[in-house]
């Protein structure tokens, strides 16, 4: 009898594999198999079939063995988490190929090898685009077959999830060890010169990813869409700004109080604003981020206006200062001088600050306040039936977003040095609100991987130039199709009497505001 | 006969609901006698919804007055407060005609955030919870265990870790009532707690609401068309018709009462007979 299903299953696991290496024979065709190369008289058409043949096998090869050891399903079939999966094995196989093709030169005798260049980071994102737009295409086209053929199992989903219960345990703790890492990896292979561009790109993927928890806690959890965060960012930041121009304060004095201001302005614009519901939150919040930006930018006495705040002190290292002077960060612990050590600092700052974030976040979430605020986006009537004060619990919400906001306006402002209202523009909420929204409402790590393909994506593409916009809006709008609830969208229940399982994004609601 | 108006619970007096022209409730007074089951009977569009709109606040009565007395002495006016201290202060829960959980929590967390205010007060304003002192992992501990017996009582230990959204109709409105019972009310209103269930749950429903009536110091108030649920656990039943009560006593004597079956067949009072005759009565 196991042999008569386990014979069956290798059937059908054959012919599964089968097309999906046929999926990979079309994708890979034009994709890889040709390619136009500069000779003597013009463009001339370089095939290169022994390349396809590889992509082709590895994918066949590597589905077969999923299928057998890995999800074991009954009757495999190429259905939409599957499809994926084929998708990434495509990009993988795709992006494996590129990188072999372009150092080592080797398979099937081609280019010469060469060192990796800033260009050759957008071909791969470009390739990841193609995985994405390839794997939706699959699926579509299978899907159609997938109708006709009999129901799944909850087997083969069941195993599938429990294939990638690890993965999603231990993914936060990879991505934590690899953002401490970060500036030693980078230095370690760009030099001190070369790495200072992308650790000022880290600094500013964190700042965002601060952002973006922040505002998860008012938009993701408590189902209150604001689109006028910024106006805490910037409250935080000209809060430092001004408090150390007027009275001399350093960034570790004002950084709290930063946070405490922007909480209360969080409070203060909260009360009037949370009567009103959906739609509507939505037009007021993004006002009222608009008139925060237009005093700073009218009230020339006091906020400089449009010419800024410059001089705005750099954080110190318990008292010391990263400069070249006798007491400063690199003569004391008798380095070489190095503006690089400064940015290095900035960074383990705003990591710290956005872990912090990321902790109280989560801890929050399990405390009876988060669990109101969940259940505030759920049912604000039966939260109201429970005896629960939804207008604090609203306000609670406001403020501790705007708190965090304000934490990260305040070192925005001392990274830079000098802000103006230039920096606070709709333009800024909306990108924090779509990191949000593509990362999964209420998804902490989800805004992780959105602020990472957002912020850092948006400057490696400047290679595209004015096509940049284009490629992201294509996307986004990619994204939006193929995971409407964003990329992680499970919401993790805050307690288990026995488990704790996912919940699927279509039972969780997202809030009326 | 009127042992209800002994020892009341909640006193109604002189209730009134007018929403522009339209008089919903027309000054209507009634007394809920403590760890009574109490039906609210009356053809649709009768008032019952929106009396119980203004016992938990969610409407503002027009005139009238709404006390609550608790079994420690204290008494509440609910026309002047707010809804959620109704719940909080005053220890009114109420479950809704179309059922409003949290579907994207699961069971458990959805009674954990039925003992919302106790767990706050424990946590300090979630300062405490912050840095997970041990006092607020006690109360958390305690409140678990506390939703553990209303599991245990509607029969849904096995699933509380599941969303309710997940869970099959007749269990969502058990759970309701649990979620409700978790705020420790003194009243509890129970709006059609048995509207769509099936004659084995609406038995089990009449086994929950006769322990609860038993084991907890909670009056329960429903509303609800099913007679055999009115008839078989109401010690009590008020009648209401076009937002006046028409009829008020026990089950027995509602039953009889011709104003009753006028209002439910919908026959002016005179020709009662004639219709009794008619159906035999």
């Amino acid at each position: 009898m196991s042999d008569l299903v386990s014979e069956s299953r290798l059937k059908a696991s054959f012919k599964d594999s089968g097309i999906a290496a046929l999926i990979t024979l079309a994708l890979s065709f034009m994709l890889i198999g040709m390619r136009t190369e500069i000779s003597i008289g013009g463009l001339a058409v370089d095939y290169r079939w022994a390349a396809v043949a590889i992509t082709v096998v590895v994918v066949f090869a590597g589905r077969m063995l999923l299928n057998m050891y890995v999800w074991r399903p009954e009757t495999p079939r190429t259905v939409t988490f599957r499809t994926v999966l084929l998708g990434l094995s495509i990009l993988a196989a795709l992006v494996i190929f590129y990188l072999v093709d372009r150092f080592l030169g080797a398979v099937a005798g081609l280019s010469p090898a060469r060192a990796i260049e800033s260009n050759d980071w957008l071909w791969i994102l470009l390739l990841l685009a193609l995985a994405v737009v390839a794997a939706i295409v699959a699926t579509a086209l299978l899907g159609l077959a997938e109708k006709r053929a009999a129901p799944t199992g909850p087997g083969a989903a069941a195993s599938i999830k429990a294939g990638l219960a690890p993965l999603g345990k231990w993914l936060p703790l990879a991505l934590g060890l690899l953002a401490v890492a970060v500036p030693f990896i980078l230095i370690e292979w760009l030099g001190s010169r070369g790495s200072r561009q992308y650790l000022d790109l880290a600094i500013l993927v964190l700042t965002y990813i601060m952002l973006g928890w922040g505002l998860n806690i008012v938009v993701g959890l408590a189902g209150l869409l604001d689109l006028g965060y910024v106006a805490f960012y910037a409250v935080g930041a000209y809060s430092f700004a001004l408090l150390s121009q007027y009275f001399g304060l350093g960034f570790w004095m004002c950084l709290p109080l930063a946070g405490i201001l922007a909480a209360c302005w969080g409070m203060i614009l909260g009360y009037p604003v949370l009567r009103l519901r959906g739609d509507y939150l939505a037009i007021v919040t993004l006002a009222f981020g608009e008139i925060i930006r237009v005093i700073l930018l009218n009230w020339y006495d006091f906020t400089g206006g449009p010419d800024g705040i410059s001089g705005i002190p750099r954080p110190t290292l318990f008292g010391i200062e990263f400069d070249r002077g006798d007491d400063g960060f690199a003569a004391l612990f008798g380095l070489q001088y190095s503006s690089i050590h400064r940015i290095i600092f900035l960074y383990y700052v705003i990591l710290a600050m956005a872990l912090v974030t990321n902790f109280v976040t989560m801890r929050l979430r399990r405390l009876p306040v988060g669990r109101a605020w969940e259940a505030l986006r759920e049912d604000e009537i039966a939260c109201r039936s429970l005896g629960i004060n939804t207008t604090n619990t609203k306000l609670s919400a406001f403020a501790t977003g705007a708190m965090f906001g304000g934490f990260a306006g305040s070192f925005f402002a001392t990274r830079q040095g000098f802000i103006s209202p230039e920096s606070f523009t709709f333009i800024e909420s909306a990108v924090i609100l779509a990191i949000v929204v593509l990362g999964g409402l209420g998804s902490q790590i989800g805004v992780v991987i959105a602020a990472v393909v957002m912020i850092g994506g948006f400057e490696f593409f400047r290679d595209l130039q004015e096509y940049r916009m284009l490629v992201f809006g294509l996307l986004m709008v990619i994204i939006m199709v193929w995971k409407p609830r964003g990329l992680i969208s499970t919401r993790k229940p805050t307690i288990g009497l026995k488990r704790r399982t996912g919940i699927s994004a279509d039972m969780v609601q997202e809030g009326q505001g | 006969m009127t042992r209800w108006k002994e020892n009341p619970v909640l006193t109604v007096e002189h209730l009134t609901m007018r929403f522009g022209g339209l008089v919903a409730v027309d000054d209507l007074s009634f007394d809920i006698g403590r760890g009574d089951i109490t039906a609210l009977i009356g053809p649709n569009g009768a008032g019952k919804t929106t009396v119980f709109n203004c016992v938990t606040g969610f409407y503002k009565p027009t005139e009238g007055r709404l006390t609550v007395r608790h079994s420690s002495g204290d008494s509440y006016l609910l026309e002047r407060m707010p809804d959620f201290e109704i719940s909080r202060d005053a220890r009114v829960a109420r479950t809704f005609q179309n059922i409003r959980l949290f579907g994207g929590m699961t069971v458990l967390e959805n009674l954990m955030v039925a003992q919302h205010n106790p767990l706050m007060s424990a946590s300090a304003m979630s300062f405490a919870g912050i840095f997970g002192l041990g006092r607020f992992r006690r109360a958390e501990r305690r409140a678990v265990e506390h939703a553990s017996y209303w599991l245990d009582k509607i029969d849904l230990v096995e699933r509380a870790d599941d969303p309710a959204a997940d869970l099959p109709y007749g269990d969502q409105r058990r759970l309701e009532i649990a979620r409700a019972m978790c705020t420790g009310p003194q009243v509890l209103c129970l709006d059609e707690p048995a509207a769509g269930l099936n004659p084995r749950e609406s038995a089990e429903l009449n086994a929950l609401l006769m322990y609860i009536r038993k084991e907890h110091d909670t009056s329960v108030v429903l509303i609800e068309h099913d007679m055999s649920v009115v008839m078989e656990i109401s010690d009590h039943v008020i009648v209401l018709d076009y937002g006046e009560k028409i009829a008020d006593g026990t089950p027995d004597a509602v039953k009889s009462d011709p104003k009753v079956i006028a209002a439910y067949l919908g026959v002016a009072d005179e020709e009662v007979e004639l219709v009794e005759e008619e159906v035999g009565l």
